[in-house]
């Protein structure tokens, strides 16, 4: 009985342990951050989360760096040659926000045949021997119009609102809408604006195209207009139909403010710019030698009616909602793409 | 004396840069090493060598950067899958090249003018061929940009064999010297017979093919391409000429100083990046490495100037 007890006691000491030892393998590798635009709330906001996150790993003996990089220019050029003296100075992994998902792809490879370990995320990389947290846009579109379903049964005439024409994120959740509005056929839309991501884009496509549409029962979105597409349609003089949001600081708070006057209730769904850090802590598992699939899918960050209030307490005045990921979030995501 | 300088101060620049990034980074001091520093400053040599026959006439083109893309594009889309029809049409754009340079010469239009309107052309038609960013490069021309020959690294053996052809080329051959001497003296050129029409479209034609070169090396490189891969060899083209020697007006041109120009800008980015130093001190912290550069080289030929004025006197 004794020995028994001495056995589990030391079976115990062993399983406490070894999460230990797994962190100190990596305890001497540094990791880098490579990404090629700063200029929006959403890379703001990104590189903050990756010096919060990377910062407190350094801290706790996780890993040796966690340097972020960002080229002067965005320019696929410039970011290759980044990437290429990452590796002169050394680091065991580089995670990457990509310019461009092929053009950087003779400097990755030059990475992984240095042996370094490359994490694709946002912006993600066709090389195979990288590693991609890729964001599934498609569905993004989708789940809007599945939400609009959800408290529309009838369905009703939809405006949607596309991001920069010709940008791979654009078609991906246009894609996603018209895929919605198949599985859903009592939706139509009856218009589309581009409104470039920026709510004052937004704001002058839609009061361009109001005059000329049925009345509508919901507008989809794809982030950053739907603060600019409400404005229009107030002052255009219209009722407001629901308008799916996109995480920013502005929408939010237009949606709390119409909340509080009549009960108006939507969605709100983005891309956490946190989703750098997860890419941090998928490069630290894969440094660990944990067996990590090359492709990832990233959760998307929902607000709904009940989170409201709070995600919109947490958000800086021009910012989006934000959340960091944990080593425990990058292992149930690796878990989950098995 | 101010020719000497003129090579001089190039040589003197990439010295003291390449020193710096030595001493941040030792690693950098390998073979493996100098040709990560290096090899994707070829494409940028080959197009700032292009921006040179172009500013050597006289003129100067804004369309560089764009006609990389375009031709990025078409090496890794029809070079690739049929590559005699890639051939054919990188050189069709050669002669493009060479019809717009008798066009601005005819019509005495400004080259500002048309080679930025032609970016835009050439930029459509890149925006055309890859819509989306992808591709493949050619497996040869892969091969050829990751060769390992023995003991000097790829990227300085190119380097050196491109800045060698084009000096004989420029420097030293009868057609070279007619060429500087278009933009140099036009209208003598002309008195004493030659067409200068024609020989403006040949140096644009040079200009075409050393693009052309460019884009290739850079997918090389690359992999893939992406229509908006090399945007800023524009820019970085003009700065190269300047920075290795050479001046806007009068023929006055350097080819060894234009590859070591490329050197020196690709270089300034790696040190700076060394350095870590903020991305939004970087644009500014290259200009002031340009403009001290630059600086250096006006108080040498000031100071050339007066030297040789008081030896005649």
């Amino acid at each position: 009985m004794n020995s028994k007890a001495k056995l589990l006691g030391a079976a115990a000491l062993v399983a406490l342990a070894l999460p230990g030892s797994a962190i100190a393998d990596t305890a001497d590798k540094r990791i880098a951050l490579s990404n090629n635009y700063a200029g929006n709330s959403w890379r703001q906001a990104m590189l903050e989360s990756w010096s919060k996150v990377g910062g407190k790993a350094v801290a706790d003996g996780v890993a040796a760096a966690a340097d972020a990089f960002t080229t002067s220019e965005n320019q696929a050029t410039e970011q290759a040659a980044q990437i290429q003296n990452m590796i002169l100075q050394g680091y065991d992994a580089i995670v990457v926000n990509a310019a461009s998902p092929t053009a950087l792809n003779g400097a990755i490879k030059e990475a992984c045949d240095a042996g370094i370990t490359v994490v694709s995320f946002d912006g993600i990389v066709t090389e195979p021997c990288a590693w991609r947290i890729a964001v599934d846009f498609k569905e993004m579109g989708r789940q809007q119009v599945e939400y609009l379903a959800s408290r529309l049964p009838d369905g009703g005439n939809l405006l949607e609102i596309r991001g920069l024409a010709g940008v791979f994120v654009d078609d991906e959740i246009h894609a996603g809408i018209e895929q919605g509005v198949k599985e859903f056929p009592k939706f139509k839309i009856v218009g589309s604006v581009h409104g470039d991501w920026a709510q004052d884009v937004a704001q002058k496509a839609v009061a361009g195209i109001l005059p000329s549409l049925p009345d509508l029962a919901g507008v989809v979105t794809q982030g950053g207009d739907g603060y600019g597409a409400a404005q229009a349609i107030k002052a255009a003089g219209r009722e407001t139909p629901i308008i799916v949001m996109g995480n920013r600081q502005d929408e939010m708070k237009w949606w709390a403010s119409a909340r509080d006057e009549n009960g108006y209730e939507t969605l709100s769904l983005s891309i956490a710019p946190g989703v750098g850090t997860l890419a941090f802590w998928v490069a630290q598992q894969i440094l660990d030698g944990a067996e990590v699939p090359k492709d990832l899918t990233v959760p998307f960050l929902k607000v709904t009616q009940d989170t409201l209030d709070e995600t919109l307490a947490s958000t800086p005045v021009g910012s989006v909602a934000n959340v960091e990921y944990s080593l425990e979030d990058a292992k149930a995501v690796i878990a989950g793409a098995k | 004396m101010s020719s000497r300088y003129r090579i001089l101060l190039p040589v003197l620049s990439l010295a003291v840069l390449l020193a710096a990034v030595f001493y941040l980074q030792p690693r950098a001091m390998s073979y493996f090493g100098l040709n990560l520093l290096f090899n994707l400053a070829i494409p940028i040599a080959l197009a700032t060598i292009a921006q040179m026959m172009v500013i050597m006439v006289n003129d100067i083109d804004l369309s560089i950067g764009t006609f990389v893309s375009f031709v990025a594009c078409v090496t890794a889309t029809f070079l690739n899958e049929a590559p005699l029809l890639g051939a054919a049409i990188l050189l069709a754009s050669i002669l493009a090249y060479a019809a717009i340079g008798a066009l601005i010469h005819l019509r005495q239009l400004p080259a500002i003018v048309v080679t930025l309107g032609m970016s835009f052309v050439w930029g459509g038609l890149a925006v055309l061929l890859l819509p989306s960013p992808g591709g493949t490069s050619p497996a040869w021309i892969r091969a050829v940009m990751t060769v390992k020959p023995p003991l000097v690294p790829m990227a300085v053996v190119a380097c050196l064999l491109i800045a060698g052809l084009t000096h004989l080329l420029i420097m030293r051959s009868a057609t070279g010297t007619l060429l500087r001497a278009v933009g140099g003296n036009a209208q003598a050129v002309a008195r004493s017979g030659w067409s200068v029409t024609g020989l403006k479209a040949g140096a644009y034609a040079l200009a075409g093919f050393f693009g052309v070169l460019s884009g290739i090396c850079l997918v090389g490189l690359t992999t893939s391409a992406d229509a908006n891969i090399a945007l800023r060899y524009t820019l970085l083209s003009i700065a190269g000429v300047i920075l290795g020697g050479g001046e806007f007006t009068g023929g006055r041109v350097s080819p060894v100083g234009a590859v070591i120009g490329a050197l020196t800008l690709a270089l300034a980015g790696s040190f700076l990046s060394f350095m870590r130093l903020s991305p939004d001190w970087q644009i500014g912290a290259q200009g002031a490495i340009l403009i001290l550069v630059l600086a250096v080289r006006l108080l040498f030929s000031r100071h050339g100037k007066k030297w040789r004025v008081a030896n005649n006197g």
